[in-house]
């Protein structure tokens, strides 16, 4: 799986809120076709990594680089057109829009994306309720939209925030199934997760974070070996 | 003589046709200034100007270079659509990281410089502009005389509206400008290019503003000071409307425009007062408007 240059390569990244310094050089790889999950305790900047990767946290200084193409230079609305989708924690999720109308909204910035019907048989739920506003939805309809929308758009990567928090363990598997099948598919995810049971499942490499910066990174098979360092930075 | 509460039918009937002129412009206008606040989160205090700049754009263009109504109404709301891009190009955009209050306060010093050119050249006494030859004289509707003009302006308006609200609540176009009042980071980072977006909606107000001022000329006279008559009018029923309400904007204009109709006929001393009345009534009861989500 591990082809020549990473997808994704990001690169002593620095972030900041305001005032508040968040990010203190994360360095990451992502390679085409991989799950990766960033973990951490809360407040260690995950979130932060992936809105500074999206460009929605302007105040950055480092590299990003995106299937060869930097990242830092390029506006907010160009990041998706270079192949990304965001999965935010909120789930983002319009209720002004009706749920087709959410499904709609993220602009094609590739071919190869999925089609209307194609998203409805993955997500039979969706299609019952296309004409609903899209916050009437259960919350786990709604991280199925959240990220349903972002594969009718052809990117090659995801970066999805904590898209099992809150839900119910039977919705946590569908969306373990879910990320199985985009797995498939090709897709390269970055998951920011806290269910460690889940990222365990379904990750291929895991990175941990502390004091906003990248402290180890090891892949799936180091994980028995790993687990003191675990208990102890995350308390699992 | 047919009577309705003691009024007779064609006093009663003309002062709500007037009305419902009134209201047509409140709806229009107010329209206008619910999409640019939806989404840019500034009040346009310019609003008032753009509807002046509209009609003076009629004027002078049938003065100066000839151009009779028909053309106008397409040139003036794209000129001041143009105008508003530009605007908002060169100093809005500029201020949208700012409290909203810059925005409020730029609106309000160019709606006065906007009126003081226009004073300068052309004085405060208002300059007649025909109504086209197409729309003159009137019909008899049997109770009343409809001046044909007046007719015509509310099925405009009522095209406006609607066409308007189906951009917005229909289109792809008016989900992403949904999407962007709601959350306009997010929808940027899902590709949309929403300074864009804002630029165009504000040419959109602006453009919605100039054609209400060219439909107005002919009745109303093309005057400096005729946009900020109406803008205190637009404004309250904006706030009896609810703030961004695309919907309640335009109901409540006409509603308006009715009520202060009506009160002309029963008690004209109030019918200057009677929308500030509701107004104040509505933000006792339900400050969020008549229309609006509470926040």
């Amino acid at each position: 799986m591990t082809s020549a240059a990473p997808l994704l390569t990001v690169g002593g990244l620095n972030a900041w809120y305001g005032e508040g310094h968040a990010l203190h050089g994360v360095d990451l790889e992502v390679f085409s076709g991989e799950t990766v999950t960033l973990l951490g305790r809360n407040g260690v900047g995950k979130t932060t990594t992936l809105r500074a990767i999206m460009g929605l946290i302007r105040k950055r200084t480092g590299r990003i680089a995106f299937d060869g193409k930097d990242l830092m230079r390029l506006p907010l609305h160009r990041t998706a057109h270079q192949g990304i989708g965001f999965v935010p924690e909120e789930r983002g999720i319009f209720a002004t829009l009706t749920v087709d109308e959410n499904l709609l909204l993220p602009p094609v910035v590739a071919e190869g994306g999925m089609s209307v019907e194609e998203i409805f048989d993955l997500f039979p739920n969706l299609k019952e309720r296309r004409n609903s506003p899209g916050t009437r939805l259960s919350g786990g309809e709604q991280q199925m939209l959240a990220i349903a929308r972002m594969l009718r758009t052809g990117v090659k990567m995801l970066l999805l925030d904590e898209p099992t928090e809150g839900l119910a363990p039977v919705i946590v598997q569908r969306i373990g199934a879910l990320l199985a099948t985009l797995k498939k598919r090709g897709m390269t995810i970055l998951l920011v997760e806290q269910n460690f049971r889940f990222a365990s499942r379904v990750a291929d490499r895991f990175y941990l974070m502390e004091h906003g910066k990248v402290v180890a990174g090891f892949p799936v098979g180091e994980l028995p070996d790993r687990m003191t360092q675990l208990h102890e930075v995350l308390g699992v | 003589m047919t009577m309705i509460f003691g009024i007779p039918v064609q006093a009663f009937l003309g002062q709500l046709l007037v009305g419902l002129i009134n209201g047509s412009f409140y709806a229009m206008l107010s329209l206008g200034l619910a999409v640019i606040f939806g989404l840019l989160r500034v009040i346009n205090f310019a609003h008032g100007a753009q509807y002046m700049l509209g009609a003076f754009v009629g004027y002078l263009l049938l003065t100066h270079l000839g151009i009779g109504y028909w053309p106008a109404l397409i040139l003036a709301p794209l000129i001041v659509g143009v105008f508003g891009i530009v605007i908002e190009r060169l100093a809005l955009s500029r201020l949208y990281e700012l409290d909203p209050l810059y925005g409020l306060l730029f609106t309000f010093g160019l709606a006065l410089v906007l009126e003081g050119i226009f004073r300068y050249y052309y004085g405060v006494s208002g300059n007649p502009y025909a109504v086209p030859p197409l729309l003159a004289g009137g019909t008899n509707l049997g109770f009343m005389l409809l001046p044909n003009y007046r007719g015509w302006v509310v099925v405009a308006s009522l095209i406006v509206c609607f066409g308007t609200w189906a951009l917005i609540e229909k289109t792809r176009l008016g989900s992403y400008l949904r999407a962007a009042t709601e959350n306009p980071r997010l929808v940027q980072a899902f590709g949309v290019n929403v300074p864009l977006l804002l630029t165009l909606t504000y040419g959109l107000g602006s453009a919605l503003a100039g054609l209400a001022g060219i439909l107005a000329a002919p009745i109303y006279q093309v005057s400096p000071l005729m946009g900020s008559d109406l803008i205190i009018v637009v404004f309250a029923v904006v706030v009896v409307g609810g703030m961004g309400s695309i919907l309640g904007a335009i109901v409540t204009g006409y509603m308006l425009g009715l009520a202060e109709g009506l009160t002309k006929v029963f008690y004209p001393e109030a019918s200057n007062l009677v929308v500030f009345v509701i107004m104040a009534i509505v933000l006792l009861v339900r400050p969020a408007g008549l229309f609006g989500r509470d926040a």
